[in-house]
């Protein structure tokens, strides 16, 4: 029923160009789930400072970024983004630049996930028991040690849940990245399957390598997990 | 002449319109262990938290070992510390234990007793396990050095924060009720740890609940009321002959 010659790596099998774009779709999730953490540890700090002005403006990013439709995030962040960087570019004098379309991606997919990590890690630090950041002060941590050294680290139990399931989102939101034509494993899937007609192989394929992912993915976290709630004998439980 | 360990002088803490500690002073000289006993709300762990600045004084000062806190006023004219790596610098000299041990929960035993003197005071860390393990043999948790806190029973816990406490090599140890959050059973195994460090000369401030420990182990006994220090003196002459009435109810109420 399928003729798996032409998932063969070399043509006329479309193996390479579906690995490709599978790997593409690792990168961009991999890339921008990195950059959703980084900016949900300062959005998530910055929700928790005294200072009005940076709690109000994290709350109006995670806000909108959360209320508006991915699809229509990457559209606007991808076009209008790189429009509005080379337009700031020639003001500034200088010449524009083609922006790759994986970087472009990896950016908009870190945006996104900045938003939603920003609560959930929000969430995780607050969950915290409070003598222990206290503890820190009280033996000459600067605040820089504490975050690195107590906070973090005691948060992640709590984080992980949370963590893990944004983790499996970014991996299949690297799909919506097809809209603008970047060639991950949804848009190479789709061209295979529309040179070829052989829909039904194709899209199983690719079903199936994003099975893959999840099943290595939850692997991973289970051993994340593991490390990080060592400590905790109720999560043992 | 010698100088004292700590030197607290006339200190307010408000929180809002609640006047908790209304004027404070005690000085305590090396090697001096002073119990701080009191009832309910009068202010005797918000006293020991503003030794460290856990919490900040609304007004007064505190020197430790010849070196006064610096403090600014905020813009609401709140008293702030004015140099932050000074405030470390100071609390990393101050062995704080705690009521619930606060051992971070995520590091093993060998690994809470060896963070400060590593990472605030620039221990060498093979130098630090070395410390910390005759400190953690002196306790009597050297067995216990790999286990995560969670693991090991209330006693065990508090012992290995006395433990980290002993590790930063401390000016000062402050005890913030350290029996008060025990089940009975385990409050002698921690209260012999302290009598050891009370009778080795450390500098301690011990607020507590135990009276007939704090009778046996204290040079001085500071008794807090309503915010003030309404009476001070030996152990002798704080348990044996209590001058003022609500010293003389808090004594008869828990015997």
């Amino acid at each position: 029923m399928f003729d798996l010659t032409l998932l063969s790596l070399s043509p006329p099998g479309w193996g390479a160009t579906l690995l490709c774009g599978f790997l593409n779709s690792v990168t961009l999730a991999a890339g921008g789930y990195l950059i959703g953490l980084v900016i949900g540890i300062g959005g998530a700090l910055g929700k928790l400072s005294d200072n009005a002005f940076l709690r109000e403006l994290c709350d109006i990013y995670t806000t909108a970024v959360r209320a508006v439709p991915e699809l229509v995030l990457i559209l606007v962040l991808y076009y209008a983004g790189t429009d509005a960087l080379n337009q700031l570019l020639t003001v500034l004098g200088f010449a524009s630049v083609d922006i790759s379309g994986l970087a472009a991606g990896i950016l908009v997919i870190g945006v996104v996930q900045g938003a939603y990590s920003t609560e959930v890690l929000r969430g995780a630090i607050l969950a915290i028991p409070h003598g222990q950041v206290e503890t820190a002060k009280a033996y000459g941590m600067s605040p820089l040690l504490t975050l690195r050294r107590v906070t973090l680290p005691a948060m992640l139990p709590f984080a992980l849940p949370g963590l893990s399931n944004l983790w499996l989102i970014a991996t299949k939101d690297t799909a919506l990245l097809a809209v603008v034509g970047f060639g991950e494993l949804t848009l190479a899937t789709k061209q295979a399957a529309g040179t070829t007609k052989d829909y039904l192989l194709f899209y199983t394929a690719a079903a199936a390598m994003y099975l893959c992912l999840t099943l290595l993915s939850n692997l991973v976290i289970k051993l994340i997990d593991r490390r990080a709630t060592r400590g905790l004998a109720v999560m043992h439980a | 002449m010698e100088t004292n360990a700590i030197e607290i002088s006339n200190l307010h803490k408000r929180f809002g319109p609640l006047d908790v500690l209304k004027g404070v002073s005690l000085t305590a000289r090396q090697g001096d262990v002073v119990s701080i006993i009191g009832g309910s709300g009068s202010g005797k762990s918000t006293f020991l938290r503003c030794i460290n600045f856990l919490e900040t004084p609304s007004e007064g000062s505190i020197t430790v070992h010849g070196e006064a806190i610096a403090v600014r006023r905020g813009k609401d004219g709140a008293m702030l510390p004015a140099d932050r790596r000074q405030l470390q610098r100071i609390r990393a000299r101050l062995g704080m234990v705690f009521q619930s041990f606060n051992l971070w929960q995520h590091m093993t035993v060998l690994e809470n007793v060896i963070e400060a003197p590593t990472r605030v005071l620039g221990v060498r860390r093979d130098e630090a396990i070395h410390d910390a393990e005759t400190l953690l043999r002196r306790v009597g948790l050297y067995e216990k050095r790999d286990v995560y806190p969670a693991f090991m029973s209330g006693g065990q816990q508090q012992r290995a924060a006395i433990a980290r406490a002993l590790a930063i090599k401390p000016l000062v140890m402050l005890f913030d009720e350290p029996t008060s959050a025990l089940d009975p059973e385990l409050v002698g195994e921690v209260l012999s740890v302290i009598r050891d460090l009370a009778q080795e000369k450390r500098t301690m401030i011990l607020v507590t609940h135990e009276m007939k420990f704090a009778r046996e182990v204290s040079s001085h006994v500071v008794f807090l009321h309503n915010g003030l220090i309404a009476e001070q003196g030996t152990p002798a002459e704080i348990f044996g002959s209590p001058q003022c009435e609500p010293l003389r109810k808090f004594i008869s109420s828990i015997n």
